[in-house]
C-alpha cells in the first residue's frame, strides 16, 4: 500500500473515450481510480530465500529458516528477481532507479512470521512510467505508472478447513512480488480492465509474472473515489483489497462509485475506510475503518544494505528485451496491412502473435488474420484448446490462405476444408487433392464438362 | 513532546505485550524520560540531511536464483505451538 502524495488532481486532458459518467437525478458524476497490482516474479528461488517456489506443493515443503522467520536468520537478495523487476520496469517505460533500498513495513499476522515484511518504502527501483491502453472505441490513452518495488509475499491462510482454526502454509511466504502502483488515471471500469489486460499481456511477454489472476501470482487493490463531473476535486477515496479478476475489478469500480454516489446526495460523508470485494453480491462491503488502520512503522532494513545497480547490469537486462505488444501491434498494422482491432487481438499474447507471423509469412497476411480472427478462434473455443496445441498448425493455415489467393479452391469450400484439417490436422493441400475440391477456373475444361452433361 | 496513556497502550498493542493498567503511569513516565533525552538531539539541524541506513559502505550481495534450501517441513513445524495436517494450525482468525 502506497499512500499518493498530491493533493490536487488535474482534469486529464486529450481524454477521448467515450466519457463515463454516473448521472443521477440530483446531477452527474465521474469516477477516479487508482490500481496497486502485486505480480508474483517468475523464479526459481524466493527472492531472499534459497527455497522453491513451486506452486501447488505439499503444505509448508517449500520453506527455509529465513522464511519461517526463525531468529538469527539473515535474508540474501535473489540476483534474478532484481533482474526481473528491471525487466519489468523497462517493459513499463519506467524510469530504472540506480539507487534503491529496503524497508521493514510492521504487522502483525499469523501468515507473516517475521512480523514484518520486507519491501521498498522511499527508494523503489522502478520509478515513473507508463502503460498504453486500448479502448473499445477505438481509441488510446496512456496510464501513468506512479512507481513499482520488490518486496516479498507472505504465507497462505486457509480458514475453511476448521471451524476453530485457520490454517497457515508458508510455501507462498518469501516468494518476490512486484507492486505497481498506477496514478489515478481511470476514469471509467473499462480503462482499468483494459488496463488490467495489457499489463498482463506485457508481463507474460516479459515472462517475468505469469499474470495469472485465478491463482493468486496477479493481484488488484483499487482505489475509488468520485466526484461532480468536470471538477477538479479530489474526494476521500476507499480502497478494496485483493479483488481477483478483471471482471470482478470493473464491476467493484461501478459498485463502489454507485455507492459513495449515493452517500454524498443523501448528504451524507465516505469515510476513508478499506472495503471488500464480494464476487457473490458484486457488492463491496467494510472491512477496515480508517482508526484501525495498520501502523505499520516503516523503518529502513538492517539486514540488507541499499541496492545499487550498475549500468551493465541494466544494460544486460536491455539486451534481454523482447518486443512488446504495442511494438508488435504497430509492426502488424503498418507493415503487414492490418486493422488496428485485428493487431490489438493478435498480439495480446505472445503464443497467439508468433502463430500469426508463423502462418503468414509467405502468404496474404490480412487474409491470415481474417482466419485467425474468424473460424481459427472459433474452433479453438469450440475445441477448448490452447493456440499452443492447435490441430491446425500456423504453417497449413497459411496453405489454405495461400489455395484461396490462388484460386485452387473458393472461400467457401475453404471452409470445408478447414473443417477437415481441424478434425484430422492434415495439410490443406493433401485434403484438397484427396477429395477432389480443386475449383476449376479454366473456361474450356468448364465447356468440356458443360458438353458432357448435355450430351 | 509528551507521551500520554493512550499512545502508551497503543504501543503496547502494536508490540503484542500486555500492560497491566496500574503500570501504565509508571511506563508513561518512562517512555517520558525516555523521549526527553532523545529530544536533545532536536539541537541539530537535520533538514536537508538523508536518514543513516547503514555505517558501513558496503554493496548487497546477490545470489543466484538455484533452489538450495527447504524440504524440512518437520524441523519448519517443530517449533509450532500447534500443528495440523502439515499445517501451522493458528487461533481462527478473519480479514
Amino acid at each position: 500500500m502506497w499512500r499518493q502524495k498530491s493533493k490536487k488532481m488535474p482534469v486529464l486532458k486529450g481524454y477521448k473515450m467515450s466519457e463515463y459518467v454516473i448521472e443521477t437525478p440530483k446531477g452527474k458524476w465521474e469516477v477516479i481510480v487508482g490500481l496497486e497490482i502485486h505480480c508474483q516474479i517468475i523464479s526459481q528461488s524466493k527472492i531472499f530465500s534459497g527455497a522453491s517456489t513451486e506452486f501447488g506443493d505439499d503444505p509448508n515443503v517449500n520453506v527455509s529458516f529465513v522464511d519461517a522467520g526463525m531468529p538469527g536468520m539473515l535474508p540474501t537478495l535473489n540476483e534474478h528477481c532484481v533482474f526481473q523487476a528491471v525487466k519489468t520496469g523497462l517493459g513499463l517505460q519506467a524510469k530504472i532507479n540506480k539507487y534503491s533500498e529496503f524497508s521493514r513495513k510492521n504487522y502483525f499476522y499469523a501468515d507473516m512470521p517475521t512480523d514484518y515484511q520486507i519491501t521498498q518504502f522511499r527508494y523503489p527501483i522502478v520509478g515513473e512510467g507508463k502503460v498504453k491502453i486500448d479502448l473499445s472505441d477505438g481509441s488510446e490513452k496512456d496510464i501513468r505508472i506512479e512507481r513499482m518495488h520488490i518486496e516479498q509475499d507472505a504465507g497462505k491462510s486457509i480458514h475453511d478447513l476448521s471451524p476453530t482454526k485457520s490454517y497457515i502454509d508458508l510455501n507462498r511466504a518469501g516468494i518476490g512480488l512486484m507492486e505497481i502502483v498506477t496514478k489515478p488515471d481511470f476514469r471509467a471500469p473499462e480503462e482499468a480492465g483494459a488496463f488490467l489486460r495489457k499489463l498482463r499481456s506485457i508481463l507474460r511477454y516479459l515472462k517475468t509474472c505469469d499474470g495469472n489472476m485465478d491463482e493468486g501470482s496477479m493481484r488488484c487493490d483499487v482505489n475509488v473515489s468520485v466526484r461532480p463531473f468536470g471538477t477538479d476535486e479530489l474526494r476521500t477515496r476507499c480502497e478494496m483489497k485483493n479483488v481477483n479478476s478483471v471482471k470482478f475489478v470493473m464491476q467493484a469500480i461501478e459498485n463502489e462509485a454507485k455507492r459513495q454516489i449515493e452517500q454524498y446526495e443523501n448528504g451524507l460523508t465516505v469515510e476513508q475506510e478499506t472495503r471488500q470485494f464480494d464476487p457473490s453480491t458484486g457488492q463491496t462491503k467494510v472491512m477496515r475503518k480508517k482508526e484501525f488502520a495498520h501502523d505499520y512503522r516503516y523503518f529502513p532494513e538492517p539486514d540488507l544494505p541499499p541496492l545499487i545497480l550498475s549500468d551493465e547490469f541494466i544494460e544486460k537486462v536491455r539486451q534481454d528485451m523482447v518486443e512488446l505488444p504495442d511494438a508488435k501491434k504497430k509492426r502488424f498494422i503498418e507493415t503487414l496491412g492490418l486493422t488496428a482491432y485485428d493487431a490489438m487481438v493478435i498480439c495480446e499474447n505472445q503464443e497467439t502473435a508468433d502463430f500469426f507471423e508463423k502462418a503468414a509469412q509467405g502468404h496474404d497476411a490480412k487474409k491470415v488474420a481474417n482466419w485467425m480472427m474468424g473460424d481459427f478462434f472459433a474452433m479453438l473455443n469450440k475445441k477448448k484448446c490452447d493456440i499452443q496445441n492447435s490441430p491446425v498448425s500456423a504453417e497449413n493455415l497459411g496453405a489454405l490462405v495461400e489455395l484461396i489467393s490462388k484460386d485452387v479452391i473458393s472461400g467457401k469450400i475453404a471452409k470445408d476444408v478447414f473443417e477437415i484439417m481441424s478434425e484430422t490436422g492434415e495439410n490443406p493441400e493433401k485434403i484438397v487433392e484427396e477429395k477432389g475440391l480443386k475449383q476449376v477456373t479454366d473456361t474450356s475444361e468448364i465447356e468440356k464438362i458443360i458438353d458432357q452433361v448435355i450430351a | 513532546m509528551s507521551i500520554d496513556q493512550e499512545t502508551v497502550k497503543r504501543i503496547a498493542f502494536l508490540s503484542r505485550l500486555s500492560v497491566d493498567e496500574d503500570k501504565i503511569e509508571a511506563t508513561q513516565d518512562e517512555f517520558n524520560k525516555i523521549m526527553s533525552w532523545i529530544e536533545n538531539l532536536n539541537e541539530i539541524d537535520t533538514d536537508h540531511v538523508e536518514p543513516l541506513i547503514s555505517v558501513n559502505d558496503i554493496q548487497i550481495k546477490l545470489r543466484k536464483d538455484n533452489v538450495t534450501d527447504g524440504n524440512y517441513r518437520e524441523k519448519i513445524l517443530q517449533n509450532a505451538p500447534a500443528a495440523e495436517y502439515d499445517y501451522f494450525a493458528v487461533p481462527k482468525v478473519m480479514e
